[in-house]
């Protein structure tokens, strides 16, 4: 992102500690209006928990965080629903909790945003994963953050849900949202993410574009890099020990 | 908050199930005791066989006692299944058709009025029982002992009673009737009487004589007047005394009520709390609520509301199905509800407990009905059943959930001429705070466990 921009959200040495172990090493991190930043890593890297200290669900033993104007939507990786209430009250529930001026003007804004005007009245235990979670991003847009974090999006979804949850996501960051995701599908995060943050063991080893990172391992393991972005990611890492 | 309330209170109203149980439970705990406390307690069915030969009677002197109606006094005692024969009522008794055969023999009146022979023999009724099981045992030989306490201290009055009417006699005078024969008896009043008017007809040197009969005459005649009442008393020397230490304890059917009460406020706030606050968590909502549109301490005060709003109103409607068989104060509606509220609160912080320790709902809907149902039962122990040990570490146990102060304070809502209520609201506001905090404490750990 161009230089001097302010960032919609900033996080400065950001450290979590479970008991012994340490799930995020000092992490510096920054977003600007309308990107799309991927967090990708191994299993343990500290990538949802460096999401819920951006979200401001769980505390950080050392650092901070700051967004433009306090606005951050959260979306967490299960659908964070009432199954055994509609689609139209769980967003009227979330947007009276969120205090919206117009609770029912808010529901039926993101009814037509996530196109699911016509399902208002059932229940969410009766829609598909993939529905399930448009509902699930939609109650993270209620607030109309400028921030918006979606923990492993994806999850469950099969390839043509995905490819609509992906349109309706780079819908917002073209509207301008600051959408941070993480994911283990490193295809997607090439995709979709204009910016890669890799995280492992609680550190950050890269922060750029996919281009850069393949550019990256190409002066480290040239054969890698060569091939799919998912082979050069692995190199990445195992050149760095991971 | 309030959309919080409201958005349990419609899934409460989408799960049939849970719906029906919240009504219907207190409508049958409602129903079960309403007929348990306005019916007489069921008399036991026993086979009745009476071999006494008609017209035989317990002698009495040189007579007989009046006819003491041993069926009708037996058969107001227990219900009475006539039986031809002895081996009808063993085959009654062996079916289960009736509890016990009693058995009264055809000698028993000749046993009876042998006791006052040179060579008595005891008098023996025969029970048939089938033990099948240790409390049916004990059933049996409670009544059984009952019934023939009764028939003992009935016949020993008779016995007690004719005593004194002879006794009356020789002091006082009368007729008897010996072999249908009128026999005048003077009695030692007239002697006495008879004898000083003829005191001064008596030469002097046989006065002091005449004067040692009318001194004894008269002396027995007082003292024995002192006889009748200890007579009387004979056969039943010892009566009861009884002196409570402790306040007046409730009616029963007011302590039924109120057990009844109480277990219904339990079990329904107790799980509805656990299950709601785990069911945040199943459904992935607790992180989204407390991630800045809810405080944590606000979502536990809104379960706690939720524990407390559905518990008065089942609470009430099982009050409301009790009424319908036993008359309650509505007067004192204010303590009944200040009972259900502080009882509720206490109830749904232990719930709200429990809810954030548990990992899902079935967990902690086991954990909550494993946990209050011993208690309960404990609570119900009276001091004195146990031994003094153990009572004190029940009464610490109990001390330390909400069911016992819940019903000592539903008792003295109820209950007009009982404790006052204050101790065990306090004590109940005592457990809204420990177990308020436990919760907030729980859910900490609650979104990461």
């Amino acid at each position: 992102m161009e230089a001097g921009t302010q960032a919609a959200l900033e996080a400065r040495q950001l450290v979590k500690r479970y008991g012994e172990r340490e799930a995020l090493k000092g992490i510096d991190f920054a977003a600007h209006p309308g990107e799309l930043v991927a967090i990708i890593g191994p299993n343990g890297a500290g990538k949802t928990t460096l999401l819920s200290i951006l979200a401001g669900t769980v505390k950080p033993d050392a650092g901070d965080v700051s967004s433009l104007d306090g606005d951050v939507g959260w979306v967490p990786q299960q659908a964070a629903l009432y199954r055994r209430l509609t689609v139209e009250e769980n967003l009227l529930l979330f947007a009276r909790l969120e205090k919206h001026e117009d609770p029912r003007g808010a529901v039926e804004e993101m009814l037509e945003l996530t196109e699911l005007r016509e399902r208002r009245a059932e229940t969410v235990a009766k829609l598909s994963g993939g529905n399930q979670q448009r509902i699930n991003i939609a109650i993270g847009l209620l607030a109309r953050p400028v921030v918006l974090l979606l923990d492993e999006p994806s999850v469950g979804l099969d390839p043509r849900q995905r490819a609509r949850l992906w349109e309706f996501v780079s819908g917002l960051a073209e509207r301008g949202t600051t959408v941070i995701f993480s994911t283990h599908d490193i295809q997607e995060a090439e995709r979709y993410g204009q910016r890669l943050l890799v995280l492992a063991d609680g550190e950050r080893l890269f922060d750029g574009s996919s281009d850069a990172l393949r550019e990256a391992v190409r002066g480290e393991t040239p054969e890698a890099a060569g091939r799919d972005f998912e082979t050069a990611f692995v190199a990445f890492l195992q050149h760095r020990g991971h | 908050m309030r959309w919080l309330l409201l958005k349990d209170l419609q899934i409460l109203r989408r799960s049939p199930l849970q719906a029906v149980l919240l009504i219907a439970y207190p409508i049958l705990i409602a129903l079960l005791i309403g007929f348990a406390i306005s019916r007489e307690p069921g008399k036991p069915r026993v086979a009745f066989l009476n071999e006494i030969p008609a017209g035989a009677r317990v002698a009495g002197g040189n007579g007989k006692l009046p006819a003491v109606g041993v069926d009708n006094r037996i058969c107001k005692q227990v219900e009475c299944v006539d039986v031809a024969d002895r081996a009808q009522a063993e085959a009654k008794v062996r079916e289960g058709d009736v509890l016990a055969a009693l058995i009264l023999p055809s000698d028993l009146i000749d046993r009876l009025n042998s006791l006052s022979t040179l060579a008595p023999e005891t008098p023996e009724v025969d029970v048939i029982v089938n033990e099948e099981d240790p409390l049916k045992a004990r059933v049996v030989d409670d009544r059984i002992t009952a019934l023939l306490a009764q028939a003992n201290l009935f016949i020993a009055k008779q016995i007690a009673k004719e005593g004194g009417r002879y006794l009356n006699l020789v002091v006082d005078g009368g007729h008897f009737e010996v072999l249908g024969q009128p026999v005048e008896i003077l009695g030692l009043r007239a002697v006495a009487s008879i004898l000083q008017s003829l005191r001064p007809a008596v030469p002097g040197s046989q006065r002091a004589e005449l004067d040692r009969v009318i001194r004894f005459a008269t002396l027995a005649r007082d003292n024995l007047d002192v006889t009748a009442p200890l007579i009387d008393r004979l056969a039943q020397p010892i009566v009861v005394h009884k002196q409570s230490v402790s306040a007046p304890t409730p009616p029963l059917e007011i302590f039924a009520i109120a057990v009844a009460a109480t277990l219904t406020l339990t079990f329904v706030t107790l799980l509805l709390v656990a299950g709601s606050l785990a069911l945040e968590r199943e459904e992935n909502t607790f992180s989204r609520l407390t991630g800045g549109l809810l405080s944590r301490t606000g979502l536990l005060v809104e379960k706690i509301g939720l524990g407390v709003v559905v518990g008065l109103a089942v609470t009430l409607l099982m009050l409301g199905g009790v009424q319908l068989f036993v008359a309650l104060e509505w007067s004192r509606v204010g303590l009944w509800l200040a009972a259900i509220l502080a009882g509720g609160a206490a109830l749904a912080a232990a719930g709200a407990a429990l809810g954030a320790a548990a990992r899902d709902v079935r967990a902690v809907s086991l954990l909550a009905f494993m946990i209050a149902l011993p208690v309960a039962l404990l609570s119900l122990v009276p001091s004195g059943a146990v031994g003094s040990g153990l009572y004190d570490g029940i009464k610490v146990v109990t001390a330390l959930f909400p069911f016992k102060p819940t019903l000592q304070a539903m008792t003295a809502a109820l209950d007009s001429a009982g404790e006052g209520i204050g101790g065990p609201l306090l004590h109940l506001a005592i457990l809204i705070v420990a177990y308020g905090a436990l919760a907030r404490f729980a859910l900490r750990r609650f979104a990461t466990v």
